[in-house]
Order: structure tokens, then C-alpha cells, then sequence
């Protein structure tokens, strides 16, 4: 094993983890501010893959389509919110659960229906093709280090946002006290409604980005989802910062794992045997992770 | 004078027995099958419906029960039929009344960590932590290709019962119906019992039931061990319907379809269950028969239900649950 396939490993598991950041923040302040679970926020990840192939392959520019994807599913989320999910904010958990399933079915046959049941395809932009090397001698995807640069980006741009601004005062009132901000004379509606329409946007731009890596199809939010639920679990629903070092922790145990595991196990088993067992392990390796850290602390790493 | 729910409740079991026999009088086998389906899928929600229902638990990953059951009975006939041992030397069998043993007992040990972990969180995280264990045991399925993996296991002919015959559709579906009516007696037994109390205490208020010496958290391990196990009986019984063990008993849409079901019905209710498999079902025949897209109409009706119906099928034909 050459250092620079681990290092080429290491930065897969980063871009992994970066991305599913961009689900997991969205989700995570939609609960820490809202108090909702909301499972189609894999259906908005969809829309903005969706949104960025139709774009780019109409206009033939993955920029426009980048902006179209943050802004389809900054829209459907707003208009979600609006709709359905303003209904669910008093309601128990299990209604919120089914609203959500609900939505789910709906955006996905939806979309069947629009697109086919045929992939599309989206092209990394010229600009980011190609690979720079690395230190040991591989190669690494200029794109793939791009999107690592952009989930960066954002955590930062967050962070300000939260930290810095009076939007991001509002919400960090939101998530402590919801009525006494509301009585403070701030319209807490709206504040919702951009809440969730900033959460819709970043989890469109994960999909847009992603989908120039793998073919943008109906249901490819789901499996991320559960990622993303996964990551806020460990990181403790409601903390950005848990959501980001949660993710950064999924996305590297599951890279590794899967790399390094049947290599482990080929020490003492058949080679055979070793990747047949190693590649199951894997594959459950970061719920096994989550249920030791619940296990520990119940509420996760960082519970707000 | 009897209550309007008893009367609904009636008319709806003897509904489920009439469909089949009227069904096998004209000829039309395919009707038994639907029905077989809903008394199975009844029966997996039964058992979510003693933790959800009554325990007030929402977990997200009872299809691990259900596909554990159907790899359960998957597993043994495979077996069987190839005459080879499993591990330690065990035989497998094609006998029902064994595999459903097996499921029961597996479900049982698999439940106990599950539910050891889960139940020490509560709200959003117990949705979520029973839904990850459930995602990592499908994961497991999948990738394990010594039963199957992403292809599933078949089973090659029906398993067996004593003096019955399970090929035909009729003998298999009154099996489904008699393990059903038992599952629900069982429920309305637990609900009774001091130990069902309890366990809708813990829902209610845990405070106040710690408070009178009793422990939540056991109670509603319990609950949640007992619930897997009657999933993972409808699992053992769905694999022989279908005579496949599939990695989609397994999935998350499966976790979501079975608390569908208890919603559609009517929620810690009897009959909820059956009542909401039932619609579940017609849903799936007519729906399915008019749009190969059925399921965004599920959705919608999905949407108004919880939106605006709380009380479920049930809810709205017998009024409002008399049990808080």
C-alpha cells in the first residue's frame, strides 16, 4: 500500500464528509431552530441535481446550472415549508416522520414521472477536469478537491453568518426561545421559511455537485439522507459544529473502512474470506461507530 | 349496548375472512393472495403497534424484523433444500411452525441490543438510531453474498405444515389469518395487563411511573423485544407468500410503509392495523391498476391523512380513541 493511494483515500473520505456537511447543516438547523425532522430533505437534494443537469445541458454552462440548482431548491423548500411542513412545527415527531415519508413519495414518483426513470448526466466543468498530483505520485481529481474547497467554504461562510449577522443572531434566538423572539416583534414566519429555504439551498448545491460525479437520478437523495441523519446524530441534532465534525467523521470512517478493512483482514483470513467479510464490516462500520458514541453519550458529541 | 368501534371491528375480520372464501367460490385466486398480503402486512404492524401504539416508541427500523424473519425462513429452507448444515451443524428445515421459532427467537435476540441502545434516547434520536441499526443490517444483507446479497434468496417450494397444505392459497391464508387474530388477541391481552398499563404510563408520563417504583426503561424494552418478535413472524410469512427473501423486507421504505400502515388504520388501536393494511392494499390494487405512479397518489392521500384525518381509517368510521 503506497502513501499516496492512503492520501488519495484520506481526501475521498474528506469529500465525502464535506458533502454530506451540506445535508447534515441544513438538517440540523431546520431542527435545532424549527424542532422538525424532515426526511425529504433528500427529495431537495434530488431537485438540485435535477435542477443543475437540465440547466447545464440546456445552456451548456455548469455555472448557470450551479445557480439554477441552489435556486430550485431554495424554492421548492420555501415552498414546502409554506404548504405542508408550517402545518407540522406543533405536532409530535411520528406526524412530522409521515408528512415528511409522504413528501418523499411524492417528489420521487413526481420526478419519475417528469425525467424518466433514465439517469441523467452532468459533465465536471472544464474548468476542474483533469488531476494534480500528489505527494507520493498519484494523481487526484481536480474536481473532487474543488468540492472539498467548497463545503469548506461554506462551513466558514456559516459560521459567519451565525456568528456575525442579524439574520444569525435571529436564528440563534430562534433556537433558544421561539415565542419570546416572536413577542420581541420579529416575524418568525419568515424566519422560518428562510431557515428552511437556506437548509433546501445547501442541500441542493451537495446535489449539484455530486451528480457530476455519479449519473443524477430519482432516488439518489435517499442513502445520503440516512447519512446525514447518521452524522447529526453523532454530532447532536442542532449544533452546526457537530455537524460538520460528525460529517468529517462518517466520511472518513466510511472511506477507510472500506479500504482499509478487507486489507486488515487478508493479514489473518483468505483473501477470498477477507474481502467478503471485510466488505460487510464496512458497510456497517458507521452505524456501528454511531451506536458506541450513543451508547456513551446519548445525545451526541456536541448536544446543544 | 355494544360500541360502534366492536361492531367496525367485527365487519372488518369477518371482511378479511369473507374475501378469500367468496374468491375461491367464483375462481379467482389472485383475491386470496391480496388477502394473505394484508393479513401479513396487518400482522407486521400489529407488532409495531405494541411498541408504537402503545409505548408511544416511533421506531423507524422494524423492517430489521421483518426481513430478519423473511432471511429467517429464506435461510432454513435453502438449507433444507440443499441438505447441507449451517454453522455448528444445525439442520435447516422447511417446517413452518420451526422457522417461525427461529424468527421469533432471532427477532428476540437481535431486539435486546437494539433496543438496550435505542431506549436510552428518546424522541428524534430513538426515530433515528433504530432507523440506522435498520440500515446497517440491510447493508449487512446486501453485502454478504453467501444468502443472496443484493439479489435475495428464493425459497424453491413453500414451507410445510403439519396436515395442511401450504401450496395451495387458501390453507396458507387462513394460516396468516389465524397467526393474525392471535397476534391481535396478544395485543389486546398486553393492553389489559398491568404490564400494558405500564407501558402506556411510560408513554404518558415516565416521570410519574418511575415514580411509583417501576422502571421505563425495562418496561419498554420489553415492549419493543415483544414488538420485534411479532414483526419478525410476518416477516417468516411474508417470505413464504412471496417464496423470496428480499433485501426490500429490509429497507427504510419498509420501516416507513409498516408505521404507514398503523396511521392509516388509526393509531394504538385494535384494529388499526388490519384496518390500514386493508386500505394499504386496495390502495396498492386500484391505484396500481390505474398509474404505474400510484405511490405519489399514496403520498398525497398520505399527506391529507396526517394532515388532517389524525384518527386514521378508524378514527373516522368509530370516532375518537377511547384510550388516550
Amino acid at each position: 500500500m503506497s502513501t499516496a493511494l492512503l492520501i488519495e483515500q484520506l481526501l475521498n473520505g474528506l469529500q465525502l464528509g464535506v458533502m454530506l456537511f451540506l445535508m447534515a447543516a441544513g438538517l440540523t438547523l431546520i431542527f435545532g431552530v424549527m424542532g422538525l425532522i424532515n426526511l425529504a430533505h433528500g427529495s431537495l437534494y434530488m431537485i438540485g441535481a435535477f435542477a443543475c443537469a437540465v440547466v447545464a445541458s440546456l445552456t451548456g454552462s455548469f455555472w448557470l446550472g450551479l445557480i439554477a440548482s441552489l435556486a430550485a431548491a431554495a424554492a421548492a423548500g420555501a415552498i414546502m415549508e409554506v404548504v405542508v411542513i408550517r402545518r407540522l412545527y406543533d405536532r409530535d415527531h411520528l406526524d412530522q416522520v409521515l408528512a415528511t415519508f409522504a413528501l418523499i413519495l411524492i417528489f420521487s414518483e413526481g420526478s419519475r414521472w417528469v425525467f424518466g426513470s433514465f439517469p441523467l448526466y452532468l459533465d465536471i466543468p472544464p474548468v476542474l477536469q483533469g488531476a494534480v498530483s500528489l505527494p507520493g505520485g498519484g494523481q487526484y481529481q481536480l474536481y473532487r478537491l474543488a468540492i472539498i474547497a467548497v463545503g469548506i467554504a461554506v462551513a466558514l461562510g456559516l459560521y459567519l453568518l451565525i456568528s456575525r449577522t442579524r439574520l444569525g443572531m435571529r436564528i440563534r434566538a430562534g433556537e433558544s426561545d421561539r415565542e419570546m423572539i416572536a413577542a420581541l416583534g420579529i416575524d418568525i414566519q419568515t424566519l422560518y421559511t428562510i431557515v428552511f429555504a437556506l437548509g433546501a439551498a445547501l442541500a441542493g448545491l451537495a446535489g449539484a455537485l455530486v451528480g457530476a460525479l455519479q449519473s443524477v437520478q430519482v432516488g439518489m437523495g435517499e442513502p445520503v439522507l440516512i447519512l446525514a441523519f447518521v452524522v447529526i446524530v453523532i454530532g447532536g441534532i442542532g449544533s452546526i459544529k457537530g455537524a460538520l465534525i460528525g460529517a468529517i467523521l462518517v466520511g472518513l470512517i466510511d472511506t477507510m473502512g472500506r479500504f482499509l478493512l478487507p486489507k486488515t483482514l487478508a493479514l489473518i483470513l483468505p483473501a477470498a474470506q477477507a474481502g467478503m467479510v471485510g466488505g460487510a464490516l464496512a458497510s456497517m462500520l458507521i452505524y456501528i461507530v454511531m451506536a458506541l458514541i450513543l451508547a456513551f453519550r446519548p445525545r451526541g458529541l456536541f448536544a446543544a | 349496548m355494544i360500541a360502534r368501534e366492536t361492531i367496525i371491528n367485527t365487519i372488518l375480520a369477518l371482511l378479511l375472512l369473507a374475501v378469500p372464501l367468496i374468491a375461491m367460490a367464483v375462481g379467482e385466486p389472485f383475491y386470496i393472495t391480496l388477502s394473505t398480503r394484508v393479513a401479513i402486512l396487518a400482522l407486521a404492524a400489529v407488532g409495531l403497534n405494541i411498541a408504537l401504539g402503545l409505548g408511544g416508541l416511533v421506531s423507524f427500523g422494524h423492517a430489521a424484523f421483518f426481513g430478519i424473519g423473511g432471511y429467517a425462513a429464506g435461510i432454513l429452507a435453502t438449507h433444507a433444500f440443499n441438505a447441507e448444515p449451517m454453522l455448528f451443524g444445525v439442520e435447516g428445515t422447511t417446517s413452518m411452525p420451526w422457522i417461525w421459532l427461529v424468527a421469533l427467537t432471532v427477532c428476540g435476540l437481535v431486539a435486546l441490543p437494539i433496543g438496550a441502545i435505542s431506549l436510552r434516547t428518546s424522541g428524534v434520536y430513538f426515530i433515528m438510531i433504530t432507523l440506522a441499526f435498520a440500515q446497517m443490517i440491510y447493508y449487512f444483507a446486501i453485502s454478504w453474498p453467501a444468502y443472496g446479497g443484493e439479489d435475495g434468496l428464493s425459497l424453491s417450494v413453500r414451507n410445510s405444515f403439519p396436515l395442511i397444505n401450504t401450496a395451495k392459497p387458501l390453507p396458507f391464508f387462513l394460516i396468516c389469518y389465524a397467526l393474525l387474530l392471535l397476534a391481535m388477541s396478544l395485543f389486546a391481552l398486553i393492553r389489559g395487563s398491568r404490564f400494558g398499563a405500564a407501558l402506556q404510563t411510560a408513554r404518558q408520563n415516565d416521570t410519574r411511573l418511575a415514580a411509583v417504583g417501576i422502571a421505563p426503561f425495562n418496561i419498554r424494552l420489553i415492549a419493543f423485544i415483544i414488538s420485534a418478535m411479532v414483526t419478525g413472524l410476518a416477516g417468516a410469512l411474508f417470505a413464504d407468500l412471496n417464496r423470496f427473501a428480499s433485501p426490500s423486507m429490509l429497507s427504510w421504505h419498509m420501516s416507513g410503509e409498516l408505521i404507514v400502515l398503523i396511521i392509516l388504520g388509526g393509531k394504538g388501536r385494535l384494529f388499526g392495523p388490519l384496518a390500514g393494511a386493508m386500505l394499504y392494499v386496495l390502495f396498492e390494487y386500484t391505484l396500481g391498476g390505474i398509474t404505474e405512479r400510484w405511490q405519489f397518489f399514496l403520498g398525497l392521500i398520505l399527506l391529507g391523512v396526517v394532515l388532517f384525518a389524525r384518527g386514521g381509517l378508524l378514527g373516522l368510521l368509530a370516532g375518537k380513541a377511547r384510550h388516550g
